[in-house]
């Protein structure tokens, strides 16, 4: 489904300074229908690598094959075109969504964005965003309403209607649930689970929380200062980290089991 | 005598719409050498809970309408500001969530550091190991050596020459290091950390958390930690206070609490945490919102959200009922421990 190949990145310092290598030849590959989960510390590159998904960066060198076809070669039009099928959740609910704009507005405007590749009427498209709050559980007694009249979880769900708007096949979810209580967390991460399994998604999914990756991801690759230094199935990472780097974030991970706490020996 | 003790505390807050009844009942004991973790989700009252003990919650618009606040032996809530300021810095140390924003950009950490040094020695000068009539020159010199070994207390390499850098030449890691080296410099007995590891990287903030069990195991300190991080509370703490809109809803070591909760909050916030054996889809969220304190219902704040509801629990507030050694819970359904 996706696949990038020799990724990297480098930003320019000012004269006579070196400048940074955010991404030095990452590759990986994403099926379709799976959850990757792509986990590293701030600095790390995520965002870069995300922003080189969603062309909204030129990449230094390497390329992104997203369903066979490479980002790189498509004309701007084309590309326009392409962003309708990739799109991304945003981490933080309180910053991405416009606080001008009504639940309404904000779901529909992808898809005017997008009007080209969807072809929707004003009245087609009132009518998907229904859909679409009915889908992330909201009812139509939201439409019409702020963003600051809803809670942060509400944000999100609206933020991950705004994203399937345009009937994207990969989802970039960038921290999704950072931001929101735990118990919010949960539903919020259930709601994901259930509309891939329905809609077919694709999630490339970005976490600092190494408990989430585990729970909602098939494979992982983690990065570390611009290079993938270990990728597999969850499971296996999880419990049998390769690289030192590996084990190093696992044993810091804080595990909700006293039992396991480095500073306490087990009753 | 417990170190501190959080007596039946009521604290409410004035807003455009009304008062609302932030903290409705607050009880907590903590003894010398406890960590205690104080949980719960956003709004719940936890740092407000932490500002009550600093006495910085401003008032107005705050307003305590009941209960009692005692630092060893002494009654914080009658304490005047001259009083508090006394305490704070020197026998309470605090830090918060974002080291950032919470070291001024333009002075050298020295400076900073030094600044607290000799407020907490004018105070008490034992502080730098001074005599009481030491002259100025003699107390920042002393103050410098102070700040000096603090960082080096809290693992910062080259401390003296760290010491005249600027805080935009620390990473966050190294930042949230200096902070708690203010704190500790007035050597406190009660350090109050809100959220102090929630701005950093995991790696990082296994280092932090290294660092407050040392300095509980080797200096005596004792710690309040308010965080939303059930996982930190488990590796870190030895007890643990769960809070929900306003109220300690179970309390008790944290072994105990997280083998077998009480409370039916306590156990739809610990489902909602992904473990190691969660099965994806399995875990499980917390339907309905937290109530409006503006008018908060008369009998169990978390009646409206529990899964284990009955039609008592909406006549008044269930007391704390002791279920085992050092341990409450506020829920009619508690058994209580045989006498």
């Amino acid at each position: 489904m996706l696949e990038i190949r020799g990724l990297s990145k480098h930003y320019p310092g000012r004269r006579g300074s070196k400048g940074v290598d955010a991404l030095k030849d990452v590759s990986l590959s994403i099926t379709k229908r799976e959850s990757f989960g792509l986990v590293g510390e701030s600095g790390s590159g995520k965002t870069t690598l995300t922003r080189c998904v969603l062309g909204l960066e030129p990449p230094t060198a390497g390329s992104i094959i997203f369903d066979g076809v490479d980002l790189a070669s498509l004309s701007p039009a084309a590309m326009r075109a392409m962003r309708a099928r990739i799109q991304i959740v945003f981490q933080d609910p309180y910053a991405s969504l416009n606080p001008r704009m009504t639940a309404h507005d904000i779901v529909a405007e992808p898809m005017i964005v997008h009007r080209d590749t969807l072809r929707l009427d004003r009245r087609q498209r009132s009518d998907r965003v229904v859909e679409l709050l009915d889908l992330v559980g909201l009812g139509e007694q939201h439409l019409h309403r702020f963003p600051h009249e809803f809670s942060g979880g509400q944000r999100q769900r609206i933020g991950i209607a705004r994203a399937l708007s345009v009937n994207p096949e990969l989802l970039v979810l960038d921290e999704p649930t950072s931001a929101l209580d735990v118990s919010v967390q949960a539903q919020v991460l259930n709601l994901l689970h259930a509309l891939q399994e329905r809609l077919h998604l694709t999630y490339l999914f970005i976490s600092h929380d190494l408990g989430v990756i585990r729970y909602v991801c098939d494979r992982v690759a983690l990065i570390y200062r611009g290079e993938i230094v270990e990728q597999g199935p969850a499971g296996d990472i999880f419990d049998r980290p390769g690289s030192d780097y590996g084990r190093m974030l696992i044993a810091a991970m804080p595990e909700p089991d006293p039992d396991r706490s480095p500073f306490r020996t087990p009753a | 005598m417990a170190l501190l003790e959080i007596d039946d505390l009521h604290l409410a807050m004035r807003s455009f719409e009304g008062e609302a009844h932030v903290l409705a009942g607050v009880n907590l004991t903590i003894e010398r050498g406890e960590i205690w973790g104080l949980v719960g989700e956003t709004g719940c009252g936890k740092s407000l809970t932490g500002l009550s003990v600093s006495r910085l919650v401003p008032s107005p618009p705050g307003r305590y309408l009941k209960g009692a606040i005692r630092f060893d032996g002494q009654d914080l809530l009658g304490c005047d500001e001259t009083a508090m300021r006394r305490l704070r810095g020197r026998r309470i140390g605090m830090i918060f969530q974002d080291p950032t924003t919470n070291l001024n950009p333009a002075f050298r950490i020295v400076d900073q550091m030094v600044d607290v040094a000799l407020h907490a020695a004018s105070t008490d000068p034992s502080v730098l190991g001074l005599p009481a009539g030491a002259g100025r020159g003699e107390r920042r010199a002393a103050a410098r050596r102070h700040a000096q070994a603090m960082l080096e207390r809290v693992g910062i390499r080259d401390a003296a020459q760290r010491l005249d850098d600027y805080p935009h030449q620390f990473s966050g890691g190294m930042r949230q290091r200096v902070l708690i080296a203010m704190a500790l410099i007035g050597r406190p007995d009660l350090l109050i950390a809100d959220e102090p590891t929630t701005a950093l990287d995991v790696s990082v903030q296994a280092q932090i958390l290294r660092l407050l069990y040392g300095l509980v195991q080797e200096d005596g300190l004792t710690v309040l930690m308010i965080t939303h991080n059930l996982g930190v509370v488990a590796q870190l703490c030895s007890h643990v206070a769960v809070m929900y809109a306003g109220t300690v809803v179970e309390a008790g070591p944290v072994r105990d609490v997280f083998k077998a909760p009480g409370h039916p909050y306590t156990r739809a916030l610990l489902a909602a945490v992904p473990s190691a054996a969660t099965p994806r889809g399995a875990l499980r969220g917390l339907a309905g919102v937290v109530p409006n304190l503006l008018h908060p219902p008369a009998g169990c704040r978390f009646a409206s959200r529990c899964a284990a509801v009955m039609p008592t629990c909406f006549a008044a507030p269930p007391p704390a009922v002791p279920v085992g050694e050092g341990r409450t819970v506020a829920c009619l359904l508690a058994q209580p421990a045989e006498a």
